[in-house]
């Protein structure tokens, strides 16, 4: 096992050459001058001033929030996963997403997030292991060797894009810990934080779930290659809405089973509670395998709105594949299942 | 005090701005990325509320106006009505274009499969029928039927709040305080409901 300090080569990345087309910074804190240009100064100045601070934030001046700060992450091996499919823009992965703990909305997760705390950050790896590890902050990025890995991400509600992550597979890190023989699955748990997390706090914001949110998958699924930790996305540590500082990603299965901001990895005999499933077990399976065949009981998952470039109507349906796409590499995990049945 | 014509000018002309200064705000949020990165979600929820919204103020009027004396009143009713119409006519403009982008076998496959979508459905096809029977010329020409039809209103008072928690996945808590202030409205006129559905 590598247990090197891995200083990689910085890659000149391909969303460098995009810098032009981003709207500078300038014009983009312009934006009240625009809304004054437009006329409508008039309707923010009519409403009553308690009416401006919240609902008319978008006129209100020089509300500045303070953003998080990513850092650089240097890696050594870049796969694409996703064949010659469009990578989706950086600010729509880091504005459109599911983090409950956050908020329900889409928008929710990047607004109420940006002081959230991953510095001093402790992830356990114990259970059925041989030698249970603790892994701090500096160690993701300077214990393990980073890759890239260019992954689609489907939604169960049936929108999807794709991402390049930064990280290292699951497997590297169980195989340090040493999984014994009584290990048949690994349960996985978010930081359990009300004071940080505003939807562990209070259930209208956090949308009913049990927190802390538990996720699981079974070992040969956790052992497969694809099976990710996420440190980073786009050549960057991850922002607190995408899960800071490490999260799963499973490409071949709907979001939520790729947990966020994960604090223990627990490897058990007997199969974990999983957060959606206790939630509704007849809508969300423990596997939550990417199946067009299956619908969910209030959407069909037949195709997907894939998000990528461009403005509101320049989204494309495309069909969805079984597993994502990543039948290849997975669906020998799941011989003879009835996977109607174990959706 | 009674409300004199003047009066009735001004409030309408209030009720205008209400209801159009809210798709204002959703326009500039999506064109300034205040409505998130991929603002598709964003606009059908919030088309959807503003139609559920208005359908909530339209039900106050009545309930208003006899508790005030206050017959006037009751004439600003096709005008909310309509701006509901209006803002179910965003809703499911948006979903069929933005989430859907117009596959429409989709669409006709979903809306038959999907209780939520069928009662949403259900729920504008009676708005539409109420919209396009508002005018005074085709109010007179339908005589007596014409109350009966627009009594549908209730109708689409219990379909809405129900699409509205059958569409969610797990926040209950928002949809059910709408079905509990539904209750309460419909409530208010019990008697009058009984006598519409016991003929």
């Amino acid at each position: 096992m590598s247990n090197k300090f891995t200083k990689g080569l910085l890659r000149k990345m391909p969303w460098h050459i995009n810098d032009s087309e981003v709207t500078p910074e300038a014009v983009f804190k312009d934006r009240r001058n625009i809304v004054k240009a437009l006329g409508l100064g008039a309707v923010g100045a009519s409403m009553p001033s308690a009416a401006h601070a919240d609902i008319f934030d978008l006129f209100s001046k020089d509300k500045e929030k303070k953003k998080f700060v990513t850092q650089p992450l240097a890696f050594t091996k870049d796969t694409n996963y996703a064949k010659d499919e469009i990578v989706t823009p950086y600010n729509k992965v880091t504005t459109h997403n599911n983090f409950y703990e956050f908020g329900t909305s889409k928008k929710a997760p990047a607004q109420n997030s940006q002081e959230f705390q991953v510095e001093p950050w402790s992830l356990v790896i114990d259970g059925e292991v041989e030698r249970p590890i603790t892994l701090g902050y500096d160690d993701f990025t300077k214990l393990m060797e980073l890759e890239q890995r260019t992954y689609r991400m489907r939604c169960v509600e049936a929108w999807s894009m794709v991402i390049p992550w930064l990280g290292f597979p699951l497997a590297t890190l169980l195989k340090r810990a040493g999984v014994t023989s009584k290990g048949k699955y690994v349960a996985f748990e978010t930081l359990h934080d009300p004071e940080q997390m505003p939807g562990q706090k209070n259930r209208f914001l956090g949308g009913g779930i049990h927190y802390p949110y538990v996720e699981g998958l079974t070992i040969n699924e956790a052992m497969n290659d694809l099976t990710f930790m996420a440190v980073g996305l786009y050549g960057k540590s991850l922002p607190p809405q995408n899960g800071a500082p490490i999260r799963l990603v499973v490409p071949w299965k709907y979001g939520f089973k790729s947990i966020k901001s994960v604090v223990r990895i627990r490897v058990t005999s007997q199969r974990p509670p999983t957060s959606w499933n206790q939630l509704a077990a007849n809508e969300y399976g423990f596997y939550a395998n990417v199946n067009p065949e299956v619908d969910h009981p209030r959407w069909s998952q037949a195709s997907e709105r894939r998000i990528a470039e461009g403005g509101l109507f320049s989204a494309k349906r495309i069909p969805t594949l079984p597993f994502n796409g990543y039948g290849d590499q997975v669906a020998d995990l799941y011989r003879g299942l009835d996977l109607r049945k174990n959706f | 005090m009674r409300l004199t014509n003047k009066h009735l000018f001004l409030l309408k002309a209030f009720m205008h701005w209400a209801a159009l200064v809210p798709i204002v705000y959703l326009v500039l949020a999506v064109m300034t990325d205040e409505a998130g990165g991929d603002p598709v979600q964003y606009i059908i929820h919030y088309t959807g509320i503003g139609a559920l919204n208005t359908l909530l103020i339209m039900l106050c009027i009545s309930p208003i106006a006899k508790r005030f004396k206050q017959g006037v009143l009751v004439q600003t009713r096709r005008l909310i009505g309509l701006y509901v119409f209006a803002y179910a006519t965003l809703h499911l403009a948006a979903f069929i274009s933005l989430d859907l982008l117009f596959e429409w076998s989709l669409f006709l496959t979903e809306t038959v499969k999907r209780p939520y979508i069928l009662v949403g459905m259900l729920a504008y096809l009676l708005l539409f029928a109420l919209a396009i029977t508002s005018l005074n010329s085709i109010k007179r020409k339908m005589g007596k039927r014409w109350q009966k039809l627009h009594n549908s209103v209730y109708v689409v008072a219990l379909l809405v709040p129900l699409h509205f928690i059958w569409s969610v996945k797990s926040e209950i808590i928002e949809p059910s305080i709408y079905i509990a202030l539904t209750a309460l409205l419909l409530w208010t006129r019990k008697e009058q409901l009984k006598r519409i559905f016991s003929r």
